[in-house]
């Protein structure tokens, strides 16, 4: 805890004005702008492939699919420096697939998609597991189509569970490091703020790495509180 | 059927893109010469000093938070205390943080300036940009994971049992060791795990505190990025390989200690 606390006195050292004019710098806005940009394209990403990817896992049946299952965790076990690595090996400039994406935003994209894979589908899968497929059945058997059904009723069964494997990749997203200092690096347009923190701290300037990085600070509790409040609201039923 | 057919190969399609056509590649790329070369730059001491470092900050972070995770768990669901909600919400804090906030906050509390910096100075110690600051933070990364797996079994648990031998006379300490330790033990063993998974893998924090002097405070994985800024890819990807075998290691073991009912 302590250490967090240095940081705050370090960002309120400087004052309300050099802490504006830190966040305000072209430099840091470009950053923040961009790594919050990147971040929602990837929870929206993941959201959607995630989801998909946990009604695979749950409701077909093809050989290999434990295997599937237990590949998913890769990311969380892998170091994230490696797995830039493994991006940069497939997409970088040797490719042997053709596509160059090194310092592009698409590959800072690819890598957070690579880096938070695993949310939406821990948080969805046991719930597609606990849901009774006859309520499905009997939608359908009343005529239901098969969006409709998705709509009405497993949707808004899952729905939490997406919602809170999101807010989760999402705050993974917004501090990720290790998996883009390698494939986006460091240029004028893929400098995330993650990265833009690390360079004012080589360059010596903390009061201005202080400051950016309670914006990622205030980010992360915000997504702290938004999980607290989503577990409050959907366990409201077992708590009355 | 169709559907269902477009819909497996949409999530296939998406985890081959993304997650295993590179990670082969990586292998691909190291083994393509064969295995002399890889052995010649894993064996480079400064790559072997960087394992090292990895290990040690690994080795005291672990059961460090091994004990503190279960404590917190023990507090968080059998007691009542003030700032309990407090307390479960500051756990995951370093899992919502961006690894280099961690590190610039170690940075600003031990640097010259710091609020320790100057006392340590005095006194000749240095953290920042040796082996304490780099376990420091790969403690304060790991803090969350054993914590977050015991905790659920241990409300599903209940305390009747402990309850009915603290009827039978049984000390505290003969409760925890009897009969609680052993229930959660399979929680314990996954919360490891994942927090030995995140010690061997920490960059960003540790690449802020450790001042990645070659030979002295790299980390594995720095060195992986050192190597690649400075155009030693097969180096790079040797190390890779190693901690990608750790990792796949971590599944395999995660999938024999996990329970059964999770698919």
């Amino acid at each position: 805890m302590l250490p967090l606390a240095a940081l705050l006195w370090e960002a309120k050292k400087t004052g309300k004005e050099g802490f504006w004019q830190a966040i305000s710098n072209p430099d840091a806005v470009a950053a923040l702008k961009l790594t919050f940009g990147a971040a929602l394209a990837v929870v929206l990403i993941n959201s959607v492939l995630g989801t998909v990817t946990a009604w695979v896992l749950v409701r077909d049946d093809f050989r290999g699919k434990s295997l599937v299952n237990s590949v998913i965790d890769l990311p969380f076990a892998l170091p994230t420096i490696v797995a830039g690595l493994t991006l940069l090996a497939l997409y970088g400039p040797n490719s042997v697939v053709g596509v160059h994406l090194a310092f592009t935003r698409t590959a800072i994209v690819l890598a957070l998609c690579f880096v938070t894979l695993p949310f939406v589908i821990r948080t969805v899968q046991p719930v597609l597991l606990e849901l009774d497929v006859e309520m499905e059945e009997a939608a359908r058997s009343l005529g239901a189509g098969q969006l409709t059904v998705f709509r009405k009723i497993v949707l808004p069964n899952i729905l939490p569970g997406i919602l809170s494997g999101s807010v989760l990749a999402l705050a993974r997203a917004l501090g990720e490091i290790g998996s883009l200092v390698l494939i986006a690096g460091a240029t004028v347009h893929t400098t995330v703020a993650s990265i833009y923190v690390f360079q004012l701290i080589q360059d010596g300037d903390s009061a201005g790495a202080a400051a950016v990085a309670m914006v990622l600070l205030a980010a992360a509790f915000f997504v702290l509180l938004a999980v607290g409040a989503l577990r409050f609201y959907v366990t409201r039923h077992e708590r009355a | 059927m169709p559907r269902r057919l477009a819909l497996r190969g949409v999530a296939l399609l998406y985890l081959l893109v993304i997650l295993l056509a590179p990670l082969g590649m990586v292998f691909y790329r190291t083994f393509q010469h064969g295995l002399e070369p890889v052995w010649q730059t894993l064996s480079d001491p400064l790559t072997v000093h960087a394992f090292e470092i990895t290990l040690i900050a690994a080795a005291v972070a672990v059961p460090l938070n091994t004990v503190f995770g279960v404590l917190c768990a023990l507090a968080i669901v059998r007691r009542r205390f003030r700032g309990k909600g407090l307390l479960n919400a500051f756990i995951d804090l370093p899992l919502a943080v961006s690894p280099v906030v961690v590190g610039l906050a170690l940075y600003l509390l031990y640097g010259r300036t710091g609020w320790f910096g100057p006392w340590l100075g005095a006194h000749g110690i240095q953290v920042l940009f040796a082996l304490p600051a780099i376990v420091l933070a790969t403690i304060f990364v790991s803090v969350p994971f054993v914590a977050r797996e015991v905790i659920p079994t241990l409300r599903e648990l209940g305390n009747e049992q402990e309850q009915a031998a603290a009827t039978l006379g049984a000390t505290r300490w003969q409760r925890f060791w009897r009969i609680t330790l052993p229930s959660i033990r399979w929680a314990v063993i996954y919360g490891v795990i994942l927090t030995t998974a995140r010690c061997l893998g920490e960059y960003g924090a540790v690449a802020v505190v450790s001042g990645r002097i070659e030979g002295k405070t790299e980390t594995a994985t720095t060195r992986v990025d050192d190597l690649v800024q400075n155009f030693q890819t097969s180096g790079a990807y040797a190390i890779s390989v190693v901690l990608a075998a750790i990792a796949i290691g971590v599944l395999v073991l995660m999938m024999l200690t996990k329970p059964k009912e999770a698919v």
